[in-house]
């Protein structure tokens, strides 16, 4: 049987960077089809290629036999192409009817859409309420208005862009029998992931990106997780190195307590957060993206405070009333979600970025004018000894890539020896090596002596890398697990709370 | 062929400084054609407007007379803007420092001493900031937009001082024009320079101009303000107080504008009259942004607006121009430097299509 | 009594009007996602555009119509700077009031102290000869009744068609909106004409039938008063046309409380109510437990730069 897409010998350059060079895959009507590759390797630019947001420089696509032209979404929506974004294109002030309809090119009056909406919706085992208000879901909830917004369309191709990064395993297995389905009703499913185990769980064929090419073919189930994995990166990962004691010291941060009422509508309550992270150990803190993690650092670092100062010490001094410059003089350091506009300032250069982050405690400041030779010293030595790859000091943060950008605001912290380090999700967007460098910064320093907590919706970099983790959900704390004895559903359970239902 | 645009990965610097310059050769391009419809002789009038006031010393000495106030407030107005704090109302800030400069001057009236003549500056530094506190109090404690609460605020300032001038505050001997009376030697500013009307303040409009810069180049209070501006979440990690930040961008930026207004109302002026500025806490919103936001333009944008009054002044006494023709100046400068920012941060290349 | 109540309503909807004309087209515009300062240079191009057409022509309808214009053109010029060429809403805006009323008072200087008609007022026989009722509903000019058409018009367009969705979803999120595949520039392009427009029709209205005359400046900050009038309507259509008769209402008090024999209190007091009560009800608004912040459009004022 012909084909229902067939990308022919696509390239696609960016200043600087040539995103796909010579990609070609085809995938069968009813195919699962998976597009693997680490971060970077091309595929969100292959695939918004093929959904018409961008055009190929060269090289063709031809859809169910014939050659075609794909100038914008709409023709792509029209040819029977659906995609479902990493990054949701939602309206969250408006409602669930109205975000669909907006996504539809004929949607028809909206009170028939919303009766479809239910429809379909539950049909499909992501139950939808039209009337709701996009702000008021979770997460998961709002994919399933991404997903339903292109089954009401009948697609022909489906196309998922990471999508269980958002999702708890119990959501992830709710998703595949969704998608199952839907393939088996013969609509083609390109499926894009870096998620080895999802993948061979879920996909009859694979094509492997690397740096823009296509290195490999493959079919998962057949394949082993490893040796797609070294397909995929192209080398053997080392082996992170852990302490394998689990020897401590005393109580460096203690949480007793915590509650933070949030004041925005789309804000997350902290409940009673009560948790211990000791010196030399790292303290992972799972959970899925929205169920207060920003919260929970910014009450840790100090962005937030506290309703009382003993709700959070830190080497037995009450600090919850301290502002985040003053918990850094006390030696709490803190690397935020967002790199760019939160951890650095993407239009400073990276002497200013690190003033940002270290005049509290690296003596930058004389009598209020900033020691400019110091700052200097301070990034050239974060520079060199994190593998930030720049043109000079004086290049603009923005301008750097993503993971050196992160291995800048890592160095920044770790080198002013802070005896808490906070950190949310350290390695996301960023290249397996630059990741691997962070997660050994991070065990190196707390094997130093430093109390690292790490607050990522990684589970895997979770389970790798910290002694005990403990799970978020809608804001309340779990009590703390040692990692080497935890299974992966247990934590997905917990996840899960509310929403895993 | 088809033409794409694109951010540039650094922001060209030569672009930086030559944009203002091109606005400016825009800007007296359209002069010229301005003044051929209307029906002057563009180039006769073009002299009177941009190159005879710069030919005497009088002129000159106007001209800085001029500068003066404009970029005393717009130091302060570029502080705040680059904190994304936006003060719209120093027209009003200053209104309220010349009201309370000139009310010490009349409370003391006839007085002598030495003391008398800063504590007038002082209080006209004191009345724009109290003035000024109002947004802030607003916006910091209510999150109400400080540029629409500045602004009513302005039109309240000047009706406010038209009740005083015309109620009062009276001169009692001044046949009942709504004036003051003219205030006594110990409560006006000094003149500098022989010859003509330049006075004390102008010099410290331009050392505060230089302080200024200090700060917000080579001091963690300036770093504070640009980092609020450009990223508040930013901000909030280093430990820096927005609110704080708010109070002193408006505080800093009505403090100046109080000033410039007892600047005015004990230097030039000499009394309190119903009108004490030709809209200078607008205009120096525009010289902010000519001076890209930065103290030391700021200083040559303020020359350069005030050659645009004084010369709006004299082409209007020459030959005849509606001074209205200062104000369409003033817009279209605007204008073109806004339009050929563009060029300093964006290319434009040509694709094959 | 009733000639004098009759009055008085009749001059707060001349007062009123303008301000809801102004007022409904930043409306729309703010709900795309842009903020334009300029509505007093807009107001003032209409005016003085309305005017001089009136006069050269003689014709009421060419007037208006050139008043519209003028304010779209006005409204065309921040477009090209804030949308094409990604200029600071906030700096533009100001450029464009500072220029309007500065070309205006060029182009009007001819006009200043010219006679002019004012707007024909609507005479329905029979209806329009009832006592109160009469001038109040059926006496007006049809601006009058334009904007409150105008006010049904959007608050249906923003509520019920799709176009209308698609101008919130661009407010809300250019970002998603241009993942989807719409114009989010041209999008937004329409929406600042259509706030010119609206804003010029405003201002022809305050020269040919509030005021009938020319004067240069002569919107006297009511710009600026629309411009709170929006958010103190939390961006919805019905509490718009509330508040513009709310703030003409106080407007024309002080007016009245002058009038009134003079209570005491200078004129400049009473003439400061306008914007005092601005403010309070801005404060009000902001304070309150209500949680109608939320209606802000998400994208109010942030240039849109596609990196596609």
């Amino acid at each position: 049987m012909s084909p229902r897409l067939e990308v022919l010998g696509v390239t696609k350059q960016f200043p600087g960077v040539l995103a796909n060079d010579d990609v070609s895959l085809s995938v069968t009507p009813g195919e699962i089809h998976a597009l693997l590759g680490e971060n970077g390797a091309g595929k969100s630019t292959l695939v918004k290629m093929i959904y018409g947001v961008l055009h190929p420089d060269r090289g063709s696509l031809e859809w169910d036999g014939a050659p075609v032209r794909i100038n914008d979404p709409r023709a792509a929506r029209k040819l029977g192409i659906g995609m479902v974004f990493q990054h949701f294109s939602l309206f969250e002030a408006m409602t669930v009817n109205e975000n669909i309809a907006l996504g539809m090119d004929q949607p028809g009056d909206m009170a028939s859409l919303a009766t479809r909406v239910r429809q379909i919706s539950a049909d499909y085992g992501l139950p939808l309420d039209p009337d709701r208000s996009v702000y008021s879901l979770s997460v998961g909830e709002r994919q399933r208005i991404e997903i339903v917004r292109c089954l009401l369309q009948n697609p022909k191709l489906l196309i998922m862009d990471e999508p269980t990064s958002v999702l708890t395993p119990q959501e992830v297995e709710r998703l595949f029998e969704t998608l199952r389905k839907i393939a088996a009703e013969g609509c083609s499913i390109l499926y894009i992931s870096h998620k080895l185990a999802e993948i061979k769980a879920l996909c009859d064929r694979a094509t492997i990106l690397r740096g823009g090419r296509v290195v490999a073919e493959c079919d998962p189930r057949a394949e082993t997780t490893a040796a797609m994995a070294a397909m995929m990166i192209g080398e053997e990962l080392t082996a992170v190195k852990r302490r394998a004691s689990t020897a401590v010291g005393e109580a460096r941060m203690v949480v007793d307590g915590l509650f933070l009422p949030v004041d925005d509508l789309h804000g997350v309550n902290l409940r009673n957060i009560s948790f211990t992270a000791h010196a030399g150990e790292i303290f992972g803190i799972a959970g899925v993206a929205g169920n207060g993690q920003n919260e929970l650092h910014a009450a840790l670092s100090g962005e937030f405070l506290a309703s009382r100062p003993e709700e959070i010490r830190v080497a037995g001094q009450a600090v919850g009333h301290l502002d985040a410059g003053a918990r850094r003089q006390f030696g709490v350091g803190s690397i935020p979600e967002e790199r760019n506009g939160h951890g650095a300032v993407a239009s400073m250069n990276l002497v200013e970025n690190v003033v940002l982050g270290a005049h509290h405690r690296e003596n930058l400041l004389a009598v209020g004018f900033i020691k400019r030779a110091a700052a200097q010293a301070f990034t050239e030595r974060v520079v060199a000894g994190y593998d930030v790859r720049t043109p000079s000091t004086a290049t603009a943060a923005g301008s750097l890539s993503g993971g050196n950008l992160q291995k800048f605001i890592v160095g920044r912290e770790i080198l002013q020896k802070p005896a808490v380090l906070i950190a949310s999700q350290p390695t996301w967007g960023v290249d397996a090596g630059a990741a691997a460098r962070i997660h050994q910064a991070l065990i190196d320093l707390a094997a130093a002596g430093a109390a690292v907590i790490v607050i990522s919706q990684d589970l895997d970099e979770l389970m790798a890398i910290s002694n005990r983790l403990a799970v978020l959900n809608v804001g309340v704390l779990s009590p703390a697990l040692d990692t080497a004895q935890v299974s992966v559903a247990e934590i997905g359970l917990l996840m899960g709370g509310v929403h895993g239902a | 062929m088809a033409l794409k645009i694109e951010p540039r990965r650094e922001v060209s610097r030569a672009l930086v400084y030559g944009t203002p310059v091109l606005a400016i050769f825009l800007t007296v391009l359209s002069g010229f054609f301005l003044f051929a419809v209307m029906g002057y002789d563009p180039l006769t009038a073009l002299y009177f407007f941009f190159v005879a006031p710069l030919l005497s010393l009088f002129g000159l000495s106007e001209i800085m007379l001029k500068a003066a106030p404009l970029i005393l407030i717009a130091v302060g107005l570029a502080m705040g803007f680059r904190a994304n704090v936006w003060n719209i109302g120093a027209e009003g800030q200053l209104t309220c420092g010349a009201i309370a400069g000139g009310g010490v001057a009349l409370l003391f009236w006839g007085d002598e001493g030495v003391w008398i003549l800063p504590l007038v500056c002082f209080a006209g530094l004191l009345g724009g900031m109290l003035y000024a506190a109002i947004p802030a109090f607003l916006k910091t404690r209510y999150e109400v937009n400080e540029i629409l609460t500045s602004l009513m605020l302005s039109y309240v300032a000047t009706l406010l001082l038209s009740a005083l001038v015309f109620g009062p505050w009276k001169d009692p001997m001044g046949f009942n024009f709504p004036q003051s009376r003219m205030f006594t030697d110990s409560a006006i500013l000094p003149i500098i320079l022989e010859g003509t009307r330049l006075h004390l303040g102008t010099v410290i409009a331009l050392m505060i101009a230089v302080a200024v810069w200090v700060v917000m180049s080579f001091t963690i209070v300036g770093f504070q303000l640009r980092v609020v501006g450009l990223a508040p979440a930013a901000a909030r990690f280093a430990g820096f107080s927005r609110r704080r930040l708010i109070w002193l961008a408006l505080l800093t930026s009505g403090g100046f504008a109080g000033l410039a207004g007892a600047f005015e109302v004990v230097g030039p002026i000499g009394q309190l009259v119903p009108v004490i500025s030709p809209g200078y806490g607008f205009t120096a919103i525009i010289v902010a942004f000519l001076g890209r936001l930065h103290p030391l333009g700021i200083i040559l944008a303020g020359l350069l607006m005030a050659l645009s009054y004084i010369g709006g002044e004299n082409a209007q006494v020459e030959v005849g121009l509606p001074q209205a023709v200062t104000g369409v100046f003033q817009g279209l400068l605007l204008f073109f430097l806004l339009a050929s920012d563009f060029l300093a941060r964006y290319r434009i290349r040509r694709v094959p299509s | 009594m009733i000639e004098t109540t009759a009055l008085v309503l009749l001059t707060v909807i001349s007062a009123a009007t303008p301000l809801l004309f102004a007022a409904m087209g930043e409306l729309v515009v703010e709900k795309s996602g842009v903020l334009n300062l300029g509505i007093e240079g807009m107001m003032l191009a209409g005016a003085v555009a309305a005017f001089a057409v009136t006069v050269s022509y003689d014709s009421a309808i060419l007037g208006v119509l050139a008043g519209a214009l003028a304010g779209a053109a006005l409204a065309f010029v921040f477009g090209v700077l804030t949308l094409t060429l990604a200029a600071n809403q906030v700096a533009t805006g100001l450029a464009l009031t500072i220029f309007g009323v500065g070309l205006t008072a060029l182009i009007g200087a001819s006009y200043v102290g010219v006679p002019v008609q004012p707007l024909p007022k609507l005479d329905v026989p029979g209806l329009s000869d009832l006592p109160l009722i009469g001038s109040l509903l059926f006496g007006h000019d049809a601006l009058v009744y334009l904007s409150i058409a105008a006010t049904l018009g959007v608050a249906w367009f923003l509520k019920h068609s799709r176009a209308g969705m698609i101008l919130r979803a661009v407010g809300e999120s250019d970002i998603s909106a241009h993942s989807i595949g719409y114009d989010v520039i041209s999008v937004r392009y329409r929406a600042v004409l259509f706030g010119g427009a609206m804003s010029g029709l405003g201002g022809a209205f305050l020269s040919l039938s509030s005021t009938p005359m020319w004067v240069e400046g002569m919107t006297a900050g009511r710009g600026w008063i629309a411009l709170a009038l929006v958010v103190f309507a939390s961006w919805r259509p019905g509490r718009v046309l509330l508040g513009a008769y709310l703030f003409g209402g106080v407007t024309i008090l002080q007016l009245y409380a002058q009038g009134a024999g003079g209570i005491g209190i200078p004129a400049q007091v009473m003439s400061m109510l306008p914007y005092l009560a601005t403010i309070l009800v801005l404060t009000v608004i902001a304070a309150g437990p209500w949680k109608g912040r939320l209606d802000a459009p998400a994208c109010l004022g942030k240039p849109f730069r596609p990196s596609t």
